[in-house]
């Protein structure tokens, strides 16, 4: 177990200098400079571009600008190019932001996917199985912009509520009632959307779960001792089918970070995705950078996690 | 089926002959599929859509086309679908062809309709051209990992290799002289090093020497690791972040979209080969004295080309989604081409007033996104042999 977890450390801090270094190289091989940003502002003399070269080490060779950078990075000295406020501490104020969005799109995702996929692998091939099927397929295909589209429509001619934003505008004096449902309002929406893909995928792998575990002889035996379906469904299948999803628990992580930029761009949230797109349209290469940085060591943190739970909840894998 | 029976010359002998079956490969593929219902509805829609994108294409470009995508009449502007244009006011070469604007027009006064053809050949070949990419690196990748997996990358390679790396950077940064001396030393010690393999690979080496032919680290391992690493980035992101770094244009985006996305097909025929390999047709061909590549392209592809062609199929979906995604952001196809993603992109402002801005061109991505992602779910089913009927 100890061996495990320092060999998959190592690893995966291999992995973590591997990717700094591509995504360095990207970013920084890519035709274009980002000190040519904004050539018709007329502050941007060349004795303005040189001073803003040499401040940010970008007269240096590659790799001294490579470790510069990622030294700054640990110390948390990184400034953004754009209004050098420092890097981490504008990501997290958007982190806090993205935050509610992650949470209840987390929420409702989980809490819906399971009812589902479980109902639609007990009456396999009925009318709910085939319908929920089908809606899966369309929640998958469907681009997430226009569902957006959709459901602005829907929400604003139906309810008469504006859902653009983190808050209504001007609703400084309202009562503290209509402050949290205006506020559930606009959260309501993004986070529905966040959702939809995650709930059709999920349920589709419950069932699929669910209907591997049903055709196990130990699910038969269940049924021919004559126990009730209840019991067998919920007791003897559900227990084990669950096994998987325990490890993606860990996988959710890298959620946290990649917020949609589609979305969020849609609804004017100032979250993780619009910073970072932002970001790209500005040329602000350390927060695309530690963006990408951070969310590098997210999706590695969560294998590990994953794998962890996975031989901490399954007594037959030890690796 | 009586003639190959006489024919048969085990009939003859009184022995029962070797039942052979009743069905190509081909129809019983075309048995299964007719039989879900599902996948067949995608396949139909998907051969609709690519004769609709090939008409389109043929029909909105060249200098004088049927439909022009590109004419603005400023006069006709938002007018909702199947309105007849108000033909006092128009040019004759600007009335639209069919004598109505069957999708409405937008707030030029374009013919949505054009421009929904025009976007139709965008979809088409971003979708089938990034997953080209995608699945091609993935066989090569997972090919080579899987079949040659074990094979050890020596010290001498890698250090040639991280020689030659170093002498494209330098050649890259202008110091022209070094690089190229540093490609004629990579390349006379690849030389020598074949010469000695083939010749004068009994003579003993010094111990000092040996340390240079150790293994280091197997192919499988490295090719693994690289993909590991792939997999760190988030993929709208990194897609993001270098097409709008790159010029605009619908050929980056497709190499763009292909270079992050082959991953999934490595895994896969990886995990093919490695079972594959050890199986006894393998087994027979190596001892039939079959060349590594013959085995592979003849005898190994074709069994793991299964799980592949599913995960292209809804690859197709996903880049087809990508491509809209970034349209819709401003980072796709560049104007005045038309895009399905900048069409509805270009609609937003009027979702109100204009709703078929948005709804045409949703409904037409949302159509061939599911045509693609239920034949591909289809796929799975007929291609698994499980659910194969016995003969």
């Amino acid at each position: 177990m100890l061996s495990f977890i320092g060999r998959s450390i190592i690893q995966k801090i291999i992995t973590l200098f591997f990717v700094s270094v591509v995504s360095f190289l990207i970013i920084h091989l890519a035709p274009g400079k980002p000190s040519q940003v904004d050539p018709l502002n007329p502050k941007f003399t060349p004795e303005m571009v040189e001073r803003f070269r040499k401040e940010f080490h970008l007269d240096k060779p590659l790799y001294i600008q490579y470790i510069y950078f990622y030294r700054g990075l640990f110390t948390g000295k990184t400034v953004s190019w754009k209004d050098n406020q420092s890097v981490l501490k504008k990501i997290w104020e958007r982190f806090l932001n993205s935050l509610p969005l992650f949470i209840v799109g987390t929420i409702l995702t989980w809490t819906l996917s399971f009812p589902i996929g479980i109902r639609s692998a007990i009456f396999r091939g009925g009318l709910y199985d085939r319908s929920s099927t089908f809606f899966s397929y369309l929640l998958i295909s469907i681009p997430g912009f226009f569902f957006a589209y959709i459901l602005i429509i829907f929400v604003v001619t139906r309810f008469h509520v504006p859902v653009i934003g983190m808050e209504t505008f001007g609703l400084g004096e309202a009562s503290w009632l209509r402050m949290i449902m205006d506020r559930i309002w606009h959260l309501l929406l993004p986070s529905v959307l966040g959702a939809t893909g995650g709930i059709a995928i999920l349920s589709r792998y419950v069932r699929s779960q669910m209907l591997e575990v049903e055709g196990q002889d130990y699910v038969r035996t269940a049924r021919a001792k004559g126990l009730p379906p209840e019991q067998v469904h919920y007791k003897h299948a559900l227990r084990n089918a669950l096994l998987p999803f325990v490890t993606m628990f860990g996988l959710i992580l890298p959620g946290l970070i990649g917020g949609s930029v589609i979305i969020e761009s849609i609804f004017s949230w100032p979250g993780m995705g619009r910073m970072a797109y932002e970001a790209i349209l500005a040329r602000d290469y350390p927060i695309i950078l530690t963006v990408n940085f951070v969310s590098a060591v997210l999706v590695l943190a969560g294998t590990f996690v994953s794998d962890l739970l996975y031989m901490v909840v399954d007594p037959r894998i030890r690796l | 089926m009586m003639e190959t029976d006489t024919k048969n010359p085990l009939q003859n002998t009184g022995m029962e002959g070797p039942l052979a079956p009743r069905q190509s490969r081909l129809q019983e593929f075309w048995r299964l599929l007719k039989r879900n219902n599902l996948a067949f509805v995608g396949l139909i829609i998907f051969v609709l859509f690519f004769l609709t994108a090939l008409v389109g294409l043929m029909l909105t470009s060249g200098t004088r086309p049927v439909f022009d995508p590109a004419m603005v009449r400023l006069q006709e502007k938002l007018r909702p679908p199947l309105s007849r244009p108000n033909v006092e006011t128009l040019r004759p070469e600007e009335i639209p062809r069919l004598g109505l604007y069957l999708f409405g027009t937008d707030d030029l006064g374009r013919d949505v309709f054009a421009r929904m053809l025009q976007g139709a050949w965008v979809s088409l070949t971003v979708g089938f051209v990034a997953v080209g990419i995608s699945v091609l690196i993935g066989i090569l990748m997972g090919g080579i990992s899987g079949y040659f997996g074990q094979n050890q990358i020596s010290v001498d390679q890698i250090l040639a290799a991280i020689v030659l790396l170093f002498a494209v950077g330098l050649l890259l940064f202008g110091a022209i002289s070094l690089g190229v001396v540093s490609v004629l030393i990579v390349s006379a010690y690849i030389v020598f090093s074949l010469r000695w393999k083939k010749g004068l690979g009994k003579r003993t080496l010094p111990k000092w020497m040996k340390v240079f032919l150790t293994g280091a680290i197997s192919i499988d391992t490295l090719i693994m690791r690289f993909v590991d690493i792939m997999l760190c980035f988030p993929s709208f992101f990194l897609i993001l972040t270098v097409v709008a770094l790159l010029p605009a244009s619908m050929y980056n985006i497709m190499i763009v979209i292909g270079l992050t996305s082959w991953m999934g097909a490595t895994r896969f025929v990886r995990a093919e080969f490695l079972s594959l390999r050890e199986q006894d047709f393998v087994t027979a061909a190596r001892a039939l004295g079959i060349s590594n590549w013959r085995i592979i392209f003849r005898h190994m592809i074709p069994n793991a080309v299964a799980p592949v062609l599913v995960s292209a199929t809804i690859g197709i979906a996903m880049a087809i989604l990508t491509e809209a995604g970034l349209s819709f952001l401003g980072f796709g196809v560049p104007p005045p081409h038309a895009t399905w993603g900048n069409i509805l992109s270009d609609g937003k402002r009027f979702i109100f007033d204009a709703p078929w801005l948005t709804f045409v061109p949703g409904f037409a991505i949302l159509v061939v996104v599911l045509s693609f992602n239920l034949f591909g779910e289809g796929l799975r089913d007929i291609l698994n042999p499980k659910l194969r009927e016995r003969y």
